[in-house]
């Protein structure tokens, strides 16, 4: 049998060359000198495959045009069986390697390995640095919600800002007018049909200049015994990556991945954020205001690549230990500081994000459909405990019956009659009476009669702060004038597609001093606490743009 | 994966235990990553979606004027739940008053590969195009290489019309 093996083994490389190039490839030697420190390249290499199978597996479930992006993400997050696991993997591997290929630079510069003759392999290395954050900023619009759209829109209009390019980098990119199909479009082309051939051929390259030129030696090494790459510095990037591959399993399995409601180019209230590795270059922007802005948007980001490609003709110098190299210490610990500062302030700069906008939309949202008079009823429902006793969905026995398809059974006056006196409506019953005010037993009712087996949920899902927000609305009778959901008076505006139209602090303003902000209206003015003012608003603008119908 | 006589012999300072003990470590973590990454996406991409309730009955036209014997191709609007996306669609149904006045739907499409069929007075059978098999007016295989008889659909009748549900696969054997 081995004998056979060998024999197909030998004939295979006759033909084929396979098995010599596999031997020529691993039983490299690598300078003595090499090790831990060397694992990070190897790592990256290992993301990156992750990221083109993930990707791939996204796809199978995704629609790449505006709206079906977002339902069909929303499709993969809520129906498809371990399709959050497949989003986390690619979401948390992208940051991964932003980190792991800074790791792998730093470690690069550190020890010199860009010095003669590795030039090459190092510009060849900085130009996969920009690939990766090209797929960061292209990937980021394909979810198709707020966060993605607000986000692409600040983008691409700093890229329109560069001088003479300026204009040309937004035809490209279709994003001269609004960000549409088109923009949308030429960002998922660039993400998975131009970049990850272009990141292939490069890596490629790259590894082959790694290759010709050999792991970058040491002063010292050359009489000390060589190592052979594999198994020995296989064994350590193995371990290596098996360690990044735990944490991003975990951080993908842990780490929720939230979907924000999707991209509306009206919604005045949003506040958009790059994602967390190019905050910087956002808090950067602040410092040069006016028409010195192009210094931040361009000039500075521009000489640090030059500063980067040129770094091995900038420092000619000849290759000293790790220990020696004080100088390139102290560039990655200025470089580190800057980064570090620039986050930080711009993470503190950050006003707090509002309740509304941080409701995952990839969870179940149902209880937006509400009426305010049917979310109070959740309140009274929590607050009676009337899930102790009681089902909405799944079918766990309970002493009581389950709630679903009340309507189908009772009538309002039935279960009036019944909330105030169980036992004298249904003999035997050892439910507890429910004391409420009239306007109380109404809203409990409203909810009552609205559990059907596709919105049972709500009771459990309904935010605590939607949820204040609707009784603080009950209890100031706001439905006599105006209306959300379809429910409610016609003096005032309906609510719904609130946020679209004002920012929070106009309405909080408003309901100070109705009078200032719209003259002429009738509407009194209202003085919430803090809490109060802040849940009401948040209820508000979690309303749906339209009401359903 | 490489034969023992093609390796190179162990390095002065590499002690074959070591390199024995780094072989395994690979092999081992490796296996590891591959089978966390290949069973979620066998998960990913073989479970099927929770399943949907069926959408109940569809109103496909009044049957009170057919004819014993004589089917006749209804279509009526279906909407669905396609992935991500609810899509209203055209569908058809060959419908037979029979002689006791009941009334069934045939799914239109022939069971041995999916073509679409048609009635052939003449001949009082339905026909495939395709592969030339022949059903009964009962649906009932008569010719060909068609596995089983036609698909019903659910049916019911209300006020005279034909209310239409989900298909249901007939049995090879009836």
């Amino acid at each position: 049998m081995r004998k056979k093996f060998e024999k197909f083994i030998g004939d295979l490389d006759h033909r084929t060359g396979l098995h010599t190039g596999l031997r020529k490839f691993l039983y490299e030697e690598i300078p003595a000198s090499s090790g831990w420190h060397q694992v990070f390249g190897s790592v990256a290499l290992f993301l990156i495959l992750v990221q083109f199978f993930t990707g791939a597996m996204l796809a199978f479930n995704y629609a790449p045009t505006p709206g079906d992006a977002y339902s069909s993400l929303r499709y993969i997050l809520t129906e498809v069986t371990a399709g959050r696991l497949m989003r986390g993997l690619h979401h948390w591997g992208a940051s991964m390697i932003i980190v792991v290929v800074v790791m792998h630079m730093v470690q690069v510069f550190l020890w010199g390995a860009y010095k003669k003759p590795r030039e090459g392999t190092w510009m060849v290395g900085v130009v996969l640095l920009l690939l990766t954050l090209a797929y960061g900023l292209t990937g980021y619009l394909l979810p198709w919600d707020n966060r993605a759209y607000w986000g692409t829109v600040v983008t691409t209009q700093i890229g329109a800002t560069v001088p003479i390019v300026g204009p040309y980098v937004s035809r490209l990119l279709a994003s001269t007018g609004d960000i549409g199909v088109v923009t949308f479009a030429r960002f998922y082309g660039l993400h998975v049909l131009l970049l990850p051939p272009a990141t292939l051929l490069l890596i490629v390259l790259h590894v082959y200049l790694v290759r010709r030129h050999g792991v970058a030696p040491v002063p010292g090494d050359e009489v000390r015994r060589k190592k052979s790459f594999f198994p020995e510095q296989v064994f350590k990037d193995t371990v290596a990556v098996f360690f990044a591959f735990v944490i991003l399993f975990v951080m993908a399995v842990a780490v929720r991945v939230p979907l924000e409601r999707m991209a509306d180019p009206t919604d005045t209230s949003y506040i958009p954020r790059p994602e967390w590795y190019f905050l910087f270059l956002f808090q950067m922007l602040k410092v040069f205001a006016g028409s010195l802005e192009v210094v931040g948007t361009v000039l500075l980001p521009t000489l640090a690549i030059l500063a980067l490609i040129l770094t091995p003709f900038i420092d000619r110098s000849k290759v000293v230990r790790v220990r020696q190299r004080t100088l390139a210490a102290g560039i990655v610990l200025l470089a580190g500081l800057g980064w570090g500062g620039l986050t930080l302030a711009a993470i503190k700069s950050t006003p707090p994000q509002t309740a509304a906008s941080q409701i995952d939309f990839s969870g179940p949202v149902q209880w937006m459909q509400l009426t305010p008079s049917e979310m109070t009823g959740i309140n009274y429902f929590r607050q009676e405990h009337c899930g102790n006793c009681h089902n909405v969905e799944g079918d766990s026995p309970k002493s009581g019956p389950n709630l679903i398809n009340t309507s189908l059974r009772h009538d309002p006056a039935w279960l009036t009659a019944h909330f105030k006196d169980p036992e004298k409506v249904t003999p035997g019953s050892t439910m507890t009476p429910v004391n409420l005010s009239d306007a109380g037993m109404k809203d409990l009712l409203a909810l009552m009669l609205k559990l059907t087996p596709d919105n049972g949920d709500v009771v459990d899902t309904a935010p605590e702060f939607a949820v204040a927000g609707a009784v603080l609305f009950q209890k100031n009778n706001c439905g006599a004038c105006h209306s959300v959901n379809g429910m409610g008076g016609k003096i005032g505006p309906a609510l719904n597609g609130l946020s679209s139209r004002r920012n929070e602090a106009w309405v909080i303003e408003h309901f100070q001093n109705p009078k200032k902000m719209s003259p002429g209206t009738v509407m009194p003015p209202y003085k919430f606490s803090t809490t109060d003012m802040q849940n009401e608003v948040s209820y508000l603008f979690t309303l749906p743009a339209k009401p359903t119908p | 994966m490489i034969p023992e006589n093609h390796r190179p012999q162990a390095a002065e300072g590499y002690s074959h235990t070591r390199r024995a003990f780094h072989l395994a470590v690979i092999y081992v973590l490796g296996a590891i990553i591959g089978l966390a990454m290949a069973i979620p996406t066998a998960i990913y991409l073989l479970i099927p979606p929770k399943p949907r309730k069926p959408s109940g009955f569809i109103d496909a036209g009044d049957v009170s004027q057919l004819t014993p014997g004589e089917p006749v191709e209804l279509t009526f609007q279906q909407s669905r739940l396609d992935g991500w996306k609810l899509v209203t669609e055209k569908k058809t149904a060959w419908v037979v008053k029979e002689l006791d006045n009941k009334v069934v739907a045939f799914g239109p499409q022939c069971t041995h590969l999916g073509c679409a069929y048609h009635w052939e007075a003449s001949a009082s059978k339905f026909a495939c195009p395709c592969h030339g098999s022949d059903f009964s007016i009962e649906g009932k295989v008569l010719a060909g290489p068609a596995p089983r008889p036609l698909d019903r659909y659910l049916t019911k009748i209300e006020n005279n019309r034909l209310q239409i549900g989900e298909l249901k696969q007939s049995n090879p054997q009836a």
